[in-house]
């Protein structure tokens, strides 16, 4: 039983996430798909069209299928406005802007959870789950304060105790959420607990720590953020358009003059077309194993936040390898800072290995002592 | 629907009446039956698609085999059944104890191996749980990719713990130096490949069987795994770190279980019908005095108390070392009550003892929630044990729940309160350096040590 939406009519949907038009009835091969038809009693029939009455208006007079049509490219031009003009504001409020949509997709998931489950009157389910959210949120935030405002961190006394003991801070958060889950294990309820406890820290591992490796990259310098995210919408859409028409492009030979950036940007294109789709392909079984047609109904012709944002996760991490394996070293000065840690030895030991090595590379000889 | 176990218990419906405290519960273990759910559907079957079946749906795990070796059996056989299982219980409890001291012999390296063992078994076991609770033997690829991730997850630990602490062995290693350079893309690569695989993988009709199978790996993973990765870690920065708590969290076992069994009265929490209060407050005081013992006995052994290292003058792993400060004794004056009390003005104590006391603390109070974890986990999925593998005691998992928090909580607070950064991975970072970079530390370094005087100026280091 699938909700059929209002906008279910569209064909020429973007790439293999939406074909899924007509109603999956048979049981995903559990025998009580009977009980299903209970599962997704009125819930999750978010049928309310969404969609602001000035554009109901403007397009009262087309066929209904290219009023959608026409309610998705609105939308989707809004969106990319959108993003032009929070590149514009800055890195800090487009941090904010990733972690709301962190929150966003979280919320959403965690819904789908709640109805798959009838989960609602489970004691303290919510609020362990948002106190999950909380501590994980706690902990990665400050460990990338602690790594980039390094000697802000420094100079203020709450913040530096803070982060030198930001993780047991974080840990003991979280043993206390998770001591609050032991004991709110109600006896009748024990599988239902822990499949929401499951299905939270699942949920915890995609959406937080791959939206914090997206801040991650964003502070390596805004192109890292907006080159990939840019592919893999450039990739949404092209691979729409190319299922539409056919196109062929010559090829351009001549000698060019580049930035050895472009040659990464290749590099991330190529993963933002051929794997990024392996997330959308990843939401699209969820929602067809869960029945649903959409993660929510946030965005007129669109659907859910976690519906644009399934193919940037993958995205995001492969970003962060990337940099961490090809193009930032350490950091220079947080090595200094460990190494003033050290003990008297160890620091000696790793002093003359640098010096030998640095001998080695000619970098400095016996005689250029200062 | 139970699951009636056949482990040399008494015969009749198994579970059905409480046992009685004798029979072979170590605290740590809960084997009480759920006597109450014979009749009543739990709510929980009728909620979701896959729980809405009755419990006959739940495949009904066949009696298993009886384990115990012929040698035992034989000796036993006059016992009466019940003190049979407690002693049966009793010798394997001897014989883990000394397997337990006979590998830490060999060294860290076989421990570490021993971990890596252990790790593997848990995931297996909890793997099979969810096989039979989804009846998911016919999903295709679900084992392999299962396995696969298991390994993946596994390289990209052990690549990241080698490449710390053996930086010197693996620098002269060409394909090594390859491998740890750029570990985290083929770890992220290797993935990747296993999460194609699954998508590529899904089946119109079992779509959510296998997502939930995923999710059951991965969150498994994440339990056994990381926390196994933090175990050796601990290991790595010296025995005593991997010694003391687990000879604490399984002193509290045995010490609560015994409490519990002469003194027990008041029960602790429904999910864990036999703990009881006394049971709980005899095996937190018992704990931290082990611990405290514990502590001092091995703080004066360098085989226990030094990072292991690879010496490449010796070409092996050494456990040799100045032993930290910590290790040291040191003379404390005590508080007023305890003078009064032992008569004397000042005590000797190695540092490291005042750090078992919080160790043991924390195995003795917050351990146990492990263990109600994996009893609620039992309870949810209606099983008795996690595995059959050891007479008398269940599975691996049964043995190790309370151990995955003490071993992450071990790792935060080394690294929280006693370690600083790894020396050989800040030499590792150095290395990778640009030059000029280096050549700039190099200098700076160089400042900061004339300075403490540790180099001195006209020497040639």
């Amino acid at each position: 039983m699938n909700e059929l939406r209002l906008r279910a009519v569209r064909d020429p949907d973007a790439p293999p996430v939406e074909k899924e038009s007509e109603p999956e009835v048979k049981a995903d091969g559990e025998t009580a798909s009977d009980s299903e038809n209970r599962a997704e009693a009125a819930p999750l029939v978010t049928s309310a069209d969404d969609t602001p009455e000035v554009l109901n208006r403007a397009l009262s007079n087309l066929s209904s299928r290219w009023k959608n049509w026409w309610v998705r490219g609105i939308l989707t031009l809004a969106m990319i406005a959108f993003f032009f003009i929070i590149i514009y504001l800055g890195p800090m409020v487009l941090m904010m802007i990733v972690m709301c949509v962190q929150i966003k997709c979280f919320q959403e998931i965690i819904t789908i959870g709640y109805n798959v489950y009838h989960s609602y009157e489970l004691p303290w389910f919510r609020t362990l789950s948002w106190y999950f959210l909380l501590c994980v949120n706690y902990f990665f935030y400050g460990e990338t304060v602690t790594d980039y405002f390094f000697t802000l961190v420094q100079r203020e006394e709450p913040l530096r105790i803070l982060s030198k003991y930001h993780r047991f801070i974080s840990f003991t958060l979280y043993l206390i959420g998770f001591c609050m889950f032991v004991l709110s294990l109600v006896k009748k309820h024990y599988r239902l607990q822990f499949y929401m406890f499951g299905w939270t820290h699942v949920t915890l591992l995609i959406v937080v720590t791959q939206s914090h490796l997206v801040i991650h990259n964003l502070f390596e310098g805004m192109i890292w953020f907006i080159v990939p995210i840019s592919c893999v919408i450039c990739n949404d859409i092209m691979a729409y358009m190319f299922g539409f028409f056919f196109g062929r492009t010559p090829l351009i030979k001549k000698i060019v003059r580049m930035y050895p950036f472009q040659i990464h940007s290749i590099a991330l294109s190529t993963f933002a077309s051929l794997i990024g789709p392996f997330g959308g392909f990843f939401a699209s079984g969820f929602k067809r194993a869960f029945k649903i047609k959409d993660f929510a109904n946030t965005i007129p012709g669109h659907g859910g936040i976690m519906d644009r944002f399934d193919c940037q996760y993958l995205m995001a991490t492969f970003v962060n390898v990337y940099i961490a394996s090809f193009i930032r070293g350490p950091n220079p000065s947080k090595l200094i800072q460990q190494f003033m840690t050290l003990r008297p030895e160890q620091q000696l030991h790793i002093f003359s290995t640098l010096k030998s090595h640095l001998i080695d590379k000619g970098m400095l000889t016996d005689a250029t002592e200062d | 629907m139970l699951e009636l176990r056949h482990r040399g218990v008494s015969p009749g419906p198994g579970g059905a009446v409480a046992p009685p405290p004798p029979e072979g519960v170590a605290a740590g273990g809960d084997h009480e039956a759920e006597s109450t759910s014979d009749k009543e559907t739990d709510i929980d079957d009728r909620y979701g698609d896959l729980d809405s079946r009755t419990d006959s749906d739940i495949p009904e795990i066949p009696p298993s085999s009886d384990r115990t070796p012929e040698i035992l059996k034989k000796a036993l056989s006059g016992l009466s059944s019940r003190w049979k299982n407690w002693w049966i219980r009793g010798i394997l409890t001897l014989t883990m104890i000394s397997l337990f001291f006979l590998i830490i012999y060999m060294g860290s390296f076989m421990l570490m191996l021993l971990v890596l063992g252990i790790q593997v078994k848990c995931f297996h076991e909890i793997i099979t749980i969810g096989y039979r609770v989804y009846r998911s033997y016919e999903l295709p690829w679900f084992r392999t990719l299962s396995w696969y991730f298991l390994l993946c997850v596994n390289y990209f630990f052990y690549g990241e713990t080698v490449a710390d602490y053996f930086a010197t062995f693996v620098q002269r290693e060409e394909q090594l130096q390859f491998l740890i350079r750029y570990h985290r893309f083929i770890s992220f690569a290797l993935y990747l490949a296993g999460f194609c695989m699954f998508v590529l993988s899904l089946v119109k009709k079992h779509y959510r069987l296998q997502f939930y199978m995923f999710a059951w790996t991965h969150v498994t993973l994440l339990i056994t795994v990381t926390q196994s990765h933090l175990v050796i870690q601990n290991l790595f920065e010296g025995m005593i770190w991997f010694l003391v708590p687990i000879s604490s969290v399984i002193c509290n076992d045995i010490t609560a279980y015994l409490f519990g069994f002469f003194f027990g009265r008041t029960p602790l929490i429904k999910l864990s019908p036999k703990k009881t209060w006394e049971g709980f407050i005899g095996g937190f005081f018992s704990t931290v005095v082990f611990g405290f013992i514990a502590a001092y006995v091995l703080s004066k052994y360098q085989y226990f108390v030094c990072p292991v290292e690879y010496r490449s003058d010796v070409n092996s792993f050494v456990t040799e070392c100045e032993p930290s400060e910590l290790f040291q004794l040191q003379s404390y004056s005590l508080p007023p009550f305890l003078k009064a009390v032992l008569r004397r003005e000042r005590v000797s104590l190695y540092p490291f003892q005042i750090h078992s006391i919080a160790l043991s603390t924390f195995a003795s109070l917050i351990g146990p929630f492990g263990g109600f974890f994996a009893s609620g986990f039992k309870r949810a999925f209606k099983i008795k044990d996690f595995a059959n593998t050891i007479p008398g005691h269940g599975g691996i998992m049964d043995r190790f729940d309370c151990q995955y928090l003490m071993a992450t909580f071990v790792h935060v607070y080394i690294t929280s309160f006693i370690r600083g950064p790894n020396p050989s991975k800040v030499l590792q970072q150095l290395l990778v350096l640009q030059p000029e970079q280096q050549l700039n530390i190099y200098k700076t370094l160089k400042m900061h040590l004339i300075e403490k005087g540790i180099l001195q100026p006209t020497l040639k280091v």
